[in-house]
Formats: C-alpha cells, sequence, structure tokens
C-alpha cells in the first residue's frame, strides 16, 4: 500500500507563515459565521445577507484605491449597509416583501460602485478577484487581529442576545408582548450580520460568503431541531469546511473560495440526503 | 349592568378608548373581567378587537379612561398575562421543536442563552404544561411541520407555562377545522375552569365556544358593550350598538346568526 505521508503534508502546511494566518483566520471566521449565519438562516433573512456581502465589493475596492486596508474597508461598508437595511423597514418587511425592490436595489448599486472603484485603480484586476472569490494568500498578522477582535465581539453580542433573538425570530408579535424590543434586536441583529459578512467575505470573497455563512447553519439545521446543538453544530461545519477547504487549496493550487463553497454544498447536500432517507428524524 | 362581583378583578377598563391615525377606535368602554371567566371579544373585521388586546398588553396606549390588570397599571411584558397573537401559521421549513416554542414562554424575554443548569427545571415544566394541552405526541417535532390544530395547542402551553392570570388569545380557532374548533375550545374553557385562570378569546364566529362563556364583549360601531351572551347577542343590543337594524336569527341546532351586520372598512385590523 502506498503511504501518503500525512504528516509530513501538515507539516508542510504549517511551514509557511501566510498559512498559518489563512489557518488562525480561517479559523476564526468560522467561528463566527457559524454562529451568525444559524440565526441568519433561522430567521429567513439570506437575502439581506447576500446584499451585505456585495455591499463589502466597493468597500475593499475603494478600500485598495485609496491605500487603506481592504478587510477595514469591508467592515465599514457591510456595517453601514446593515444600517441602510435595517432603515429600509422592520423586520418583516426586509425579509419578505420590501426586500425585493429596497435591498435589491442597494445590491445592484453596491457592485456597480464596486466595479467603478476597480476601474478607476489601474491594474487591480488580480485584486478584484481576490475580492470577489477569496484568497488565502497575504493575510496579515494585523488583519488576524483584526478579524480576532471583530470575531469576539459579534460572538459577544450574539451570547447576549441569544434568547430573546430566538424569541423574536421565531415568535415576533408574542416576544413582543412580553417586553422583548423585537425593532431594536432586528437591527442590532443586522449590525451583527454585517460584521460576519466582512469577515467571511475575506476567506471566501464577497461572492461567496455563503459558504460560511448560509451552508453550514442550513446543514445543522438539517441534522437537529435542538437550538443549542444545533448551533455547535453549524460552528464545527463551518470550521471543518474552512479547514478542508484551505489544506486542499493549498495542495491543489485551486482557488479557495471554489474548494470551502464546493465542500459546503456537499455537506449540506448530504445532510439533506441523511434528512430524506430517514437517517436523521425531524 | 350590574353583574356580581367576584373579589378579583382581573381585568377592569373605565372609560377606556384608543385613538388610530386620528380618529377614534373606541371609546366609553367599561369592562371587569373576574378570575376564572370565559369571555368572548366578538365584533365585525376592523371594529378594533385585537386592538383591545394590544391595549391590555400594553402595547397599544389608550387615549382616555383607564385600563388595570389585578389591580395594577398595564405594563409591556407582564408575566401574569398569557398572550397568544393572531397568526398565520409556522413557516414550514422553520427548524425549531415545539418544546423550544413552549420553553420560550418561559424564560424567551431573558438576555443571554439557556446555560446547562436550571435546564432539568425549566424542562420539567414545559413538559409538564405541554402534557396539560395535549401535545406530548409531537412536542418534539419542528413547528412547521406539524398541522394546524397541533401548532395552536404548543402555542397555549406557550402562552400557558409561566401560570398567567388572564390569557389573550386573539383567534385561536380561525382555520381551524369544526373537529378541531371543537377541541380546543374544550381545553380552552378546561384551563379557564381548572387554573382560575381568566380567557378572553377573540372569534369572528361565537357559535363553537357559545355555550362556554360567561360573558361576551361584542366590539362595535366604536363603542363596545359587554355582559351575558344572552343579553348581548340580540336584536335590540345589536341594533343598538351598531346604530342600524341588526337581526339575531336563533337556529334550530342552537347556533346564533347575526344578519345584517356592516364589516367596517379595516385599516388598522389585521397587520400581517
Amino acid at each position: 500500500m502506498p503511504a501518503v505521508d500525512v504528516w509530513g503534508q501538515l507539516q508542510q502546511l504549517f511551514a509557511y507563515h501566510f498559512m498559518v494566518n489563512a489557518l488562525l483566520a480561517g479559523t476564526i471566521v468560522a467561528v463566527s459565521a457559524g454562529t451568525i449565519g444559524w440565526f441568519m438562516v433561522l430567521r429567513g433573512q439570506s437575502f439581506a445577507g447576500h446584499t451585505l456581502s456585495q455591499v463589502g465589493f466597493p468597500g475593499a475596492a475603494g478600500a485598495a484605491l485609496v491605500g487603506v486596508n481592504p478587510g477595514l474597508g469591508l467592515l465599514v461598508f457591510c456595517v453601514a449597509g446593515a444600517l441602510g437595511i435595517a432603515a429600509l423597514g422592520d423586520r418583516r418587511s426586509v425579509e419578505r416583501r420590501f426586500e425585493a425592490a429596497g435591498i435589491g436595489s442597494i445590491l445592484a448599486f453596491a457592485l456597480a460602485l464596486g466595479f467603478l472603484f476597480a476601474r478607476l485603480y489601474q491594474g487591480f484586476v488580480g485584486g478584484v478577484q481576490a475580492i470577489l472569490f477569496g484568497t488565502f494568500l497575504g493575510i496579515s498578522d494585523a488583519q488576524v487581529e483584526v478579524l480576532l477582535a471583530s470575531s469576539v465581539v459579534a460572538v459577544l453580542m450574539i451570547g447576549v442576545l441569544a434568547r430573546p433573538l430566538l424569541f423574536a425570530s421565531v415568535d415576533p408579535d408574542t416576544a413582543a408582548a412580553r417586553g422583548v424590543p423585537v425593532r431594536v434586536l432586528s437591527v442590532a441583529f443586522l449590525l451583527v450580520l454585517g460584521v460576519g459578512v466582512a469577515e467571511a467575505a475575506q476567506i471566501t470573497g464577497t461572492l461567496l460568503v455563503f459558504a460560511l455563512l448560509v451552508a453550514p447553519a442550513a446543514t445543522a439545521q438539517q441534522l437537529t431541531v435542538r437550538p443549542s446543538l444545533s448551533v455547535a453544530l453549524s460552528v464545527l461545519v463551518a470550521l471543518l469546511v474552512t479547514w478542508v477547504g484551505l489544506a486542499v487549496a493549498f495542495w491543489s493550487g485551486l482557488p479557495v473560495g471554489f474548494w470551502v463553497t464546493t465542500i459546503a454544498f456537499a455537506l449540506y447536500l448530504g445532510a439533506r440526503g441523511l434528512r430524506a432517507s430517514g437517517v436523521v428524524r425531524g | 349592568m350590574a353583574l356580581p362581583q367576584r373579589a378579583t378583578a382581573v381585568l377592569t377598563l373605565r372609560d377606556a378608548g384608543v385613538r388610530l391615525g386620528g380618529r377614534w377606535i373606541w371609546r366609553d368602554v367599561d369592562l371587569d373581567v373576574p378570575a376564572g371567566e370565559f369571555v368572548a371579544i366578538l365584533g365585525p373585521n376592523g371594529a378594533g378587537k385585537s386592538t383591545l388586546l394590544k391595549a391590555i398588553l400594553g402595547l397599544q396606549p389608550l387615549a382616555e379612561g383607564r385600563l388595570t390588570v389585578l389591580g395594577s397599571p398595564v405594563r409591556r411584558g407582564d408575566r401574569t398575562i398569557g398572550y397568544l397573537p393572531q397568526r398565520r401559521s409556522f413557516d414550514s421549513d422553520l427548524r425549531i421543536r415545539g418544546l423550544d416554542l413552549v420553553r420560550l414562554g418561559l424564560d424567551g424575554a431573558r438576555w443571554g442563552f439557556p446555560l446547562p443548569f436550571g435546564n432539568a427545571e425549566a424542562m420539567r415544566q414545559v413538559h409538564a404544561v405541554v402534557e396539560r394541552v395535549g401535545a406530548s405526541a409531537y412536542a418534539h417535532r419542528p413547528i412547521g411541520e406539524l398541522s394546524g390544530g397541533e401548532q395552536q395547542r404548543l402555542l397555549i402551553a406557550e402562552a400557558l407555562i409561566a401560570q398567567p392570570r388572564l390569557l389573550l388569545l386573539d383567534e385561536p380557532l380561525e382555520s381551524l377545522d369544526i373537529s378541531n374548533q371543537r377541541a380546543i375550545s374544550a381545553l380552552v374553557l378546561d384551563i379557564c375552569r381548572d387554573r382560575d385562570v381568566a380567557v378572553l378569546l377573540v372569534a369572528h364566529d361565537v357559535n363553537p365556544i357559545l355555550s362556554y362563556l360567561d360573558r361576551v364583549v361584542y366590539v362595535a360601531g366604536g363603542h363596545a358593550v359587554s355582559g351575558p351572551p344572552s343579553e348581548v347577542i340580540t336584536t335590540e343590543t345589536l341594533s343598538r350598538l351598531y346604530g342600524v337594524p341588526i337581526e339575531v336569527l336563533h337556529a334550530s341546532d342552537g347556533r346564533l346568526v347575526v344578519v345584517g351586520q356592516p364589516e367596517v372598512a379595516s385599516f388598522h385590523g389585521h397587520e400581517h
């Protein structure tokens, strides 16, 4: 049997500083994306999340244009985008009726703006690709620190809001009658979602954030209906997707965005299959 | 109307009125609901039945008059009130168990997330109330996959778990078939008598619960009258309330049919 030198391969993986940074960043991102994404899927706000990721595109491109860290540009634009979506209407309209028109026009405008910035910045073609589809090259120590700080804040926020947010997401009228500030929670969650999207986009690119925000949460929700277990599973799937995706991208030389998305999609299909076949009940 | 008053009035309204969008929804409303009474709130669409519940919950301020629950002014988040909102059914892909929904009625408003310790006592209460409403067989399943009647039982459990003294149910019988309407009404009556909980149930059709009712509140034409069903649902009272001729017919099976009631144009009624 031809022995595959797994240990040697792993050592090789950790021998590069950029790869260590990519794995650190990926781990941090997976934890927050798995948590935040779980609530996003529960609340049916995937379209809002998608729009926020597109708002990140001009953020990163604009930051590159003026010579600022693209990760910071992403964060600023995503948080501003979250406030924009919050201003468009209440939770139900954000989610359902309003979204097609209101959020959709934000989305289109964001893409156009990103295109403009990229065009103004001559010689930025490779950079645009990295923003849209992700890269694991060149994640600096400073970026890892910013990711860690924003991730800790976002996950702590979710931790504090968890129970009333669940209440407001599942049964908003009863929650309001019980004194839960439903509207405030929905704005707070959009802000946290903005942070989560800005983080995930640094691994997967703005076009592929769903690989970390939607797929792990949707996979977990297929496999269990227990909320706490489901959130934990969502984080676990996000970690798995990120680690395996980064490693395979490193060895294969093919883009990380492709691998992360493909693995996430495969796991989701697998979970659907397990549930459909009755292996997993619920 | 002089009704014998028991010592504890769970709910009291005096000269109460609500204005929305510059017009009176209703005013001059007086109401006393003692503990353990089963009360139906009736009236045409848009008359302000749901608004009355929202006023009791402190979600809709009064423009005039007074409203007290257990002798205290209303406040949002009062745990002595259980509430079942008027509802669309849950999305079929909502992946949350019935048990988790019921649990939210106990401590869903608390910040943070449920820690492992203390969970056992909470879950014991959840299982007890789920048993009480007869939902044990399916409470562990995702709520979105359950039938309307099953969801309704779990929602009643959610409203009941904090052991309220007053239960506000906004059209819980709507969109249920006849047998489920009977079963849910019987369950509500049972809870009402057994736990001495006052129940205010908004209904479009009084007939499924007519024989259970201690009192009806009829909201129409910007006012409300309350009293025993036999005194309120009459040709004279309803004609006076609406200000137009109304006829109440008695069908041979005991059902009441109200003929000629104008539907109020609804601009505030049913928010979905």
